[in-house]
């Protein structure tokens, strides 16, 4: 599905990523664990194609194909969604008509027909169902006034409109309290299939209680420095990564 | 040639016409307006509300004469116009002069010419004509009163309240370069109520020069809806005024939407004369290319107790400039004012340029006044967050864009206007809406041959 190879990105002149390696293959998920400011958020603004970043050196491989040559819509129209962090606010624009002009751009590249009214709407509701979200959202406003817990499971409900094959949900668990993190990774394991891909990006286990990974690695300073299978989670909850450091000899 | 010799050589030698056409009042306004003209003449770069103008741009054209020949074609046999559920009452005026189709409105409420209401309604014509703009001290005013040739008038009476939508359309037609000059006046009496959509069509591209004045007076209990659809050639040039003089418990709703025009100069004077009254203020420039649109606005609390909410939005793209200035002038005594001004601006472009310049004047104590003003890009963050789900660059820009523009229709009142314009908004945005489309409205039937 994914290939990272030695991939290094900076903002304004700093190098964040120096050489990340990562293989992600079909039906996977992927947690990165690491410190503040260790580069995990750049990661996914790279992966998703924020112009912000430059890749400096590296190169990324989806499904076959270079990734850091797409644009970010295409990236998106090629399956890969962002859960994004801290999802924006933006007055004036409709969830209803959002999604429906999302949903309608991603089929015409797929050569898919676009969903009439009622079929959208039909979809709409089996979504917001399927990912038990109760609330009107469909008519408010994307994301304005929505509370924390709000906004991540909106980025869950897009996500499962959207279906796309690569999620990375960049810190989904912050913020939420742990019903609202029952029903956010309630939602992300339903739609998981042999082919769908996960990353998820976090600090704590907690999530990774729902969400079970099959590889965990942990990120310092711009590089991957430990890859394990999921019981590194709860070490490292554990211990902290004062413990990382120390076996790097910092 | 100076311009201001030029506009008193024009008034001079239509002035006989004008004498026996006119009642004496109508003429002796005109001497009025041209006595102020000849003492202040136009506003220069130094004129503190013409700051950001550049009159010499609208000049660079030479405009001939203002008294239109009246035209010999059936201009409802060329403009039918069917607006889909809009119940309204539609009045043509042809290059400034009312296009007579002897419109009668129900319950006694009146629309005719300038012209006609001179005499046939004495009485209420010389009770308000002029009794505004007289004081308003603006040249192009001046040269309204001074040159119209003709214009509208509209007389509701007590307790009538006109259900249908009046819809004015302006149609800009002939060839060569032309100076259009009109004053309307509208009326409304106690407790009634009227919604005017003024609507341009310029049927070719001919680069007149429109000076356009209202003036209209709201008596006590009473409600204007006053939409201003302004779509010109780019190189013409347009001056549009309009003073609105509240009473008690009156209202005020006006929208001026600017889609396409060379020069425009858009001039808003509300004044409260009587207490608990409202004015809803919106406007909205979307402009490209090198136009220039400038908003006037100037509120006036004069009594106590009076609401005034103004809020005006703009998009710029390619090279255009645009410039706000907006004045509230609390006056002494007017206690309990509440009164708002919102400027927002999207620059698209490093080319774009807006001046805006908010001004609060507060001679009260007991008041609640706020003003913003505001001019960026479009947010980068969301730019990026419609992208991530799959939506192009172009097209996400064009939902924010019609979001910004949203708030403005959030404000309005009648319901499928409101549903027209967000349609005209959003084809403006796609570029879509050309300067000669079948009428802004969706109209159908315009020729534009002619």
């Amino acid at each position: 599905m994914l290939t990272i190879k030695n991939l290094h990105a900076e903002i304004n002149g700093k190098e964040i990523l120096k050489g990340i390696n990562l293989e992600i293959k079909e039906g996977e998920v992927h947690a990165i664990m690491g410190p503040n400011g260790s580069g995990k958020s750049t990661l996914s603004a790279v992966l998703t194609g924020n112009e912000n970043y430059k890749v400096t050196d590296g190169e990324v491989i989806f499904k076959g194909r270079n990734l850091l040559e797409m644009s970010v819509e295409q990236r998106a129209k090629e399956g890969i969604f962002l859960s994004f962090q801290y999802p924006v606010e933006i007055p004036g624009v409709s969830m209803i008509n959002f999604m429906k002009t999302a949903i309608n751009e991603q089929r015409k590249y797929r050569g898919l027909p676009e969903l009439t009214a009622s079929e959208f709407l039909k979809y709409t509701r089996e979504m917001k169902e399927f990912v038990e979200l109760k609330d009107d959202l469909a008519n408010r406003q994307v994301n304005v006034g929505f509370s924390g817990g709000e906004k991540k499971r909106n980025e869950i409900f897009q996500m499962a409109m959207l279906r796309p094959c690569l999620s990375i949900l960049d810190e989904t668990d912050s913020g939420l309290d742990i019903d609202a993190l029952r029903i956010v990774a309630n939602g992300v394991n339903k739609l998981k299939t042999p082919e769908t891909s996960c990353i998820v990006i976090t600090h704590y286990q907690r999530l990774l209680d729902f969400i079970v990974p099959d590889v965990v690695h942990i990120l310092y300073n711009g590089r991957i420095v430990k890859t394990a299978g999921k019981e590194l989670a709860l070490e490292l909850e554990e211990k902290g990564y004062g413990w990382i450091k120390q076996q790097l000899g910092e | 040639m100076d311009i201001k010799k030029k506009y008193i050589d024009i008034f001079e030698s239509c002035a006989e016409q004008f004498r026996k056409s006119d009642t004496d009042f109508m003429f002796a306004k005109r001497n009025e307006a041209l006595e102020s003209f000849r003492q202040n003449g136009l506003p220069t770069a130094k004129t503190e509300n013409y700051r950001n103008f550049n009159i010499a741009d609208i000049f660079s054209t030479e405009f001939g004469n203002v008294l239109q020949n009246k035209t010999n074609v059936d201009l409802n046999e060329y403009f039918k116009c069917e607006v889909e559920n809009m119940d309204a009452e539609v009045v043509l005026v042809s290059n400034g002069m009312y296009y007579d189709q002897n419109k009668i409105l129900p319950d006694k409420a009146i629309i005719c010419s300038l012209k006609e209401a001179q005499t046939k309604h004495r009485d209420i014509f010389e009770k308000y004509y002029n009794s505004s703009a007289s004081n308003f001290g603006d040249g192009f005013v001046n040269l309204s009163t001074m040159l119209a040739d003709d214009g509208l008038f509209v007389y509701i009476p007590d307790n009538v309240r006109l259900e249908k939508t009046l819809q004015i359309i302006n149609l800009n037609h002939g060839f060569g370069s032309k100076n259009i000059v009109k004053r309307n006046l509208i009326v409304l009496g106690e407790n009634s109520s009227l919604s005017v959509v003024v609507c341009d069509h310029t049927l070719n591209s001919s680069n007149n020069f429109v000076i356009d004045t209202t003036e209209s007076f709201i008596g006590n209990g009473s409600k204007l809806t006053h939409y201003t659809l302004q779509n010109e050639p780019d190189q013409s040039s347009l001056v549009s005024s309009h003073l609105a003089e509240l009473g008690d418990n009156a209202n005020i709703e006006s929208f001026v939407l600017t889609l396409h025009g060379g020069i425009v100069r858009n001039n808003l004077r509300v004044r409260f004369n009587g207490e608990h009254s409202d004015a809803n203020l919106l406007g909205l420039y979307l402009i490209d290319r090198k136009q220039y649109v400038d908003n006037y606005t100037l509120i006036e609390h004069l009594v106590p107790n009076c609401n005034s909410n103004e809020l005006y939005k703009g998009i710029l793209d390619e090279q255009a400039r645009g410039s706000f200035m907006g004045k509230i002038i609390v006056h002494e005594g007017a206690q309990k004012t509440a009164a708002y001004q919102t400027n927002r601006n999207l620059c698209l472009t490093g080319d774009a340029r807006m001046t805006t310049k908010p001004q609060l004047e507060i001679y009260a104590d007991d008041v609640q006044c706020s003003h913003g003003a505001t001019v960026g890009q479009l947010d980068e963050e969301a730019l990026f967050y419609l992208r991530q789900r799959g939506i192009s660059t172009k097209e996400a820009k064009l939902m924010l864009m019609f979001a910004f523009a949203n708030d403005i229709l959030m404000n309005m009142h009648i319901e499928p206007l409101k549903e027209r314009i967000s349609g005209m908004i959003n084809s403006r945005l796609r570029g879509e809406l050309s300067e000669c489309s079948n009428c802004l409205l969706n109209c159908e039937g315009g020729n534009c041959n002619m």
